[in-house]
């Protein structure tokens, strides 16, 4: 009988250990389906947006949360491979070649005693140096700061290059030196691929406060500066050469539009009338302006400019918030009578983009100087506003850039992602969550991180869910989406 | 001497749940062998605990029962939408009773009990899915019953006694979905208590009408848990996030709620004993879990518990001198309402199946071995009242649970 009972035990001890099976178990293979895509080898080519890049910099967690690895899980449920990324050495950001810090460490909000939060660079140096390549090949192919060209340009993985005709993030993992992003990504033989490019082909242009030069019309790249708009035939015709390269084997993929600049928190979060001042000083700094605005209407009446013009160039400060004074190239070039040109400047109007970075410029003063204010008795410099003749090249360029990503997605059967769209949402009406609102609102709105042009994981993961959306519809799979709730937003020190 | 040296080991051993709420019903090996009946089953000091009006029925001087029962709990829970998929790696938790009476007279007799009613053992992978709401939980009670029962006639008995309830708690989850320390670590917190303690008492009352039929019925107190300065330790917090979080205590309150039993035996030979129980345990008086901070903080988790009912059926063989053989099956309704089904106690209503039998090794000498499996039908449920923003932020998808419950005991009478 005593036998008898150690078996029972044992019996029961084996029974104790099943768990319970679920009728239809979602880590089952075939609960989850790819459809006609086949997702054992993505690839994803791109940018910063692609590589994870947030808070100004690349970090792991932010790769971690890249909308390429989000995906990658959710493929893993429905054939999908194992996915490598080129991870940083750490989670503070920034890069160095050869010890020499050459990119920052990421941005992190920090609380004053009083509680107010404000952006800050984290305190730590970067340990990642561009002189230790990682193995690859790299599923995720993103790389921080490309254009379009950039993909297909030999050499941009060259690190004697690196600050001029190569990429300190491609370098990391680029097969060669001479080898182009689109030859590596080639190489790996994808089945699967996703392309977000274009972004920066406007981007750097637009964050630079149109400092750069349009191209359009100019269809040698080579000749382009870091900071202009890429020729729209261009674009085109390497969007369809990559299409063309990554499909060559049969592989599906999904294609990402470009959104507008203009509504990223980078342009909306100064306002264009940040000064605050009080009627003795907006009486002191008129007084400066005086000839200036006399000047304007009297070539108005010499038929010089139109009254319009002299009208818009009229600087005039009062009581309470105001505009700030800018350099603008596209106003007319007058002579002055003393000799030269009299400056092109004029008072911002709620067309104006004022950058991010002005916040913390506009009001400060030139080596110490209290008559000479930035933004009130010395115009700010062209880099630090987006005019609305700027922002029209940009949305030009991006007009055409997003009706060939469109026509091309469709010439090749591919899924297509409206990011143009879902940003569009999130700067006007707000994106709902299971917890709330992501908005386009700096630092508090949740989608955006804080360098104010990347999203934060949540806004990624939201990216991830239209992909994993597109893609179902496109290849009748039916891959789970992600919950953005429980991804992060913005980091607090 | 013996008997001290085992409770205070007991005290060291954590209890589980798995049944209805954080309510363990597994207060005897013979009992629990016939469906946890035992309200009308007077056989052994176990009516410590079913009826403790039954004891004066008792016919040896000095019976004593002890016993453990390992529960081998198992919960998985997996979300389609999003495709995620958790088992609980629960640890495997000792529930322990140990009851002793004795005939002082024809018409009374005193015993006592020291076990372990409620309790609650999960723990889900750090981080998961679900971790807003609980990594980790670790409830344990120890009931210490001393009792007296009365013989009012031949047929007529009552009994009862004061229940002294000691305590621990230790639960960690994280502090929302998605913050976390620079180094990305979510930031999550551990309240803790031990010996928290809470007086109530226990009454009974059994009934013969004839020799073969015993109608019982008894009541236990509710009972107030309540943590006072208990231990709430904040980690990953991010470091200059506004508020203090060093050295913070915590207060709250946790319902043992009381229980009403009615049952009846029927004996229909020598051979063959039926028993019917019905529990009606009042949850509601578990309306929510509020931890309050020391740093200002408090923490709301709504749980809107119903009261819920137990039915059960046992059936016992004397197949010889040696043997006696025991089957029981019984329902248990969860407390959880549509909408609060918290993954720290995720039962729905479950059927439970038992098993077991007593080996008399000698005429003053048994070991009791029972069986108990709990299967909890798959099902769909959801937290709904965890919030952020302002906003109910729902958590759920399709859980399914068992258990497993051998359990050994060894009696003592003369």
């Amino acid at each position: 009988m005593k036998k008898n009972i150690k078996l029972l035990a044992l019996l029961a001890l084996g029974l104790a250990a099943c768990q319970p099976e679920f009728d239809k178990a979602v880590d089952e293979s075939g609960f989850y389906t790819s459809g006609d895509a086949d997702l054992t080898n993505y690839v994803a080519l791109g940018n910063s947006l692609t590589a994870g890049f947030a808070d100004g910099a690349l970090y792991i967690q932010g790769q971690e949360n890249s909308y390429p690895n989000i995906m990658a899980q959710q493929f893993s449920h429905a054939g999908g491979g194992e996915f490598t990324q080129p991870l940083m050495n750490d989670n503070f950001g920034g890069l160095l070649a050869g010890g020499t810090k050459i990119a920052d460490t990421r941005r992190i909000l920090e609380f004053d005693a009083e509680g107010n939060p404000s952006p800050v660079n984290l305190d730590e140096e970067p340990t990642t140096d561009i002189t230790n390549a990682v193995e690859g090949p790299v599923n995720n192919m993103g790389v921080p700061g490309a254009k379009i060209y950039h993909l297909v340009a030999e050499g941009y993985g060259d690190i004697s290059g690196v600050g001029d005709t190569a990429n300190p993030y491609f370098v990391r993992f680029a097969s060669s030196a001479g080898t182009s992003v689109i030859a590596d990504a080639v190489a790996q033989s994808p089945t699967f691929f996703t392309l977000w490019i274009g972004n920066n082909d406007i981007l750097s242009y637009a964050t630079s406060g149109g400092v750069g030069v349009d191209q359009t019309g100019n269809i040698n790249p080579a000749t382009y500066g870091s900071n202009d708009i890429t020729d729209p035939n261009v674009f085109a015709s390497i969007y369809s050469d990559l299409l063309s390269a990554l499909t060559e084997n049969g592989a599906g993929g999904a294609v990402a539009n470009i959104p507008d600049i203009t509504s990223i928190p980078y342009f909306t979060t100064v306002p264009y009338a940040p000064v605050p001042m009080d009627a003795a000083t907006a009486a002191q700094v008129n007084s400066g302006y005086e000839d200036y605005n006399n000047a304007m209407l009297l070539y108005a009446g010499a038929g010089l400019i139109t009254q319009e013009e002299a009208q818009k160039r009229q600087i005039s400060f009062q009581e309470g918030q105001n505009p700030v004074v800018i350099v603008d190239e596209d106003l007319t070039a007058l002579p002055n009578p003393q000799g030269g040109e009299l400056p092109k400047i004029r008072q911002t109007t709620q067309e104006d983009l004022i950058v991010l970075l002005a916040s913390s410029f506009i009001g400060t003063t030139v080596g110490g100087d209290d008559s000479q204010v930035n933004g009130v008795s010395v115009p700010l410099e062209d880099r630090w506003v987006l005019t609305p003749e700027e922002q029209l090249l940009a949305t030009n360029a991006q007009t055409s850039y997003n009706a060939t990503i469109e026509a091309l997605a469709s010439q090749y059967e591919l899924a297509f992602i409206d990011a143009k769209s879902m940003l569009a949402q999130a700067a006007e009406t707000g994106i709902p969550y299971d917890g709330g609102m992501l908005t386009s609102t700096y630092a508090t709105g949740g989608a955006f991180s804080l360098d104010g042009v990347h999203p934060t994981a949540k806004g990624y993961a939201l990216v991830a869910n239209a992909f994993i959306a597109a893609i179902n519809e496109t290849y009748s799979a039916t891959i789970p989406e992600v919950n953005p709730g429980t991804y992060p937003d913005v980091f607090v020190k | 001497m013996k008997k001290t040296y085992i409770l205070m080991a007991a005290v060291l051993i954590t209890t589980l749940s798995y049944a209805g709420g954080y309510r363990v019903a597994l207060q005897g090996q013979k009992q629990l062998a016939m469906g946890h009946t035992g309200v009308a089953v007077i056989n052994s000091a176990e009516s410590v605990f079913f009826n403790p009006g039954g004891l004066s029925f008792l016919e040896k001087k000095i019976t004593i029962s002890a016993g453990v029962s390992p529960v081998f709990a198992n919960i998985s829970f997996q979300n389609s939408q999003f495709g995620w998929s958790t088992e609980a790696d629960n640890p495997v938790a000792t529930p322990f009773n140990i009851y002793a009476a004795y005939k002082i007279n024809d018409w009374m007799s005193a015993g006592i009990g020291v076990y372990t009613p409620y309790g609650s053992g999960v723990e889900y992978p750090q981080n998961w899915e679900g971790s807003h709401l609980v990594n980790k939980i670790e409830l344990a009670s120890i009931y210490i019953q001393p009792t007296f029962s009365f013989k009012i006639t031949d047929k007529l008995s009552i009994g009862g006694g004061p229940i002294f309830a000691i305590g621990n708690v230790n639960f960690n989850r994280n502090i929302d979905r998605s913050t976390t320390n620079v180094a990305g670590e979510r930031a999550n917190v551990t309240i803790d208590d031990s010996g928290v303690t809470a007086w109530g008492y226990s009454l009974g009352l059994a009934f013969r009408p004839t020799d073969k039929l015993t109608l019982g019925l008894t009541y236990k107190s509710e009972m107030k848990m309540k943590a006072k300065d208990g231990e709430a330790e904040f980690r990953n917090i991010p470091g200059t996030a506004p508020g203090n979080y060093e050295n913070v205590t915590f207060n709250a309150t946790l319902p043992l709620p009381a229980e009403l039993a009615v049952g009846a035996s029927y004996m229909i030979n020598n051979k063959w004993l039926v028993a019917f129980d019905y529990n009606r345990v009042y949850w509601d008086a578990y309306e929510s879990l509020d931890v309050y901070f020391s740093n200002g903080t408090a923490s709301h988790n709504p749980r809107n518990y119903k009261n819920a009912s137990v039915y059960r059926f046992g059936l016992q063989y004397i197949a010889s001198e040696r043997f006696t053989l025991r089957g029981g099956y019984y329902y248990d309704e969860s407390p959880v309402q549509t909408g609060y089904f918290a993954p720290e106690t995720p039962r729905n209503d479950s059927n439970n199946f038992t098993g077991g039998l007593t080996f008399n090794i000698s005429e003053r000498f048994a070991i009791d071995a029972a069986f108990l499996f709990i299967h909890f039908d798959e099902v769909d449920a959801s937290y709904d009242h965890y919030q952020e923003n302002g906003q109910n932020v729902p958590f759920g998808g399709t859980y399914k649970n068992n258990a497993f419950v051998p359990s050994l005991g060894v009696s003592y009478g003369f």
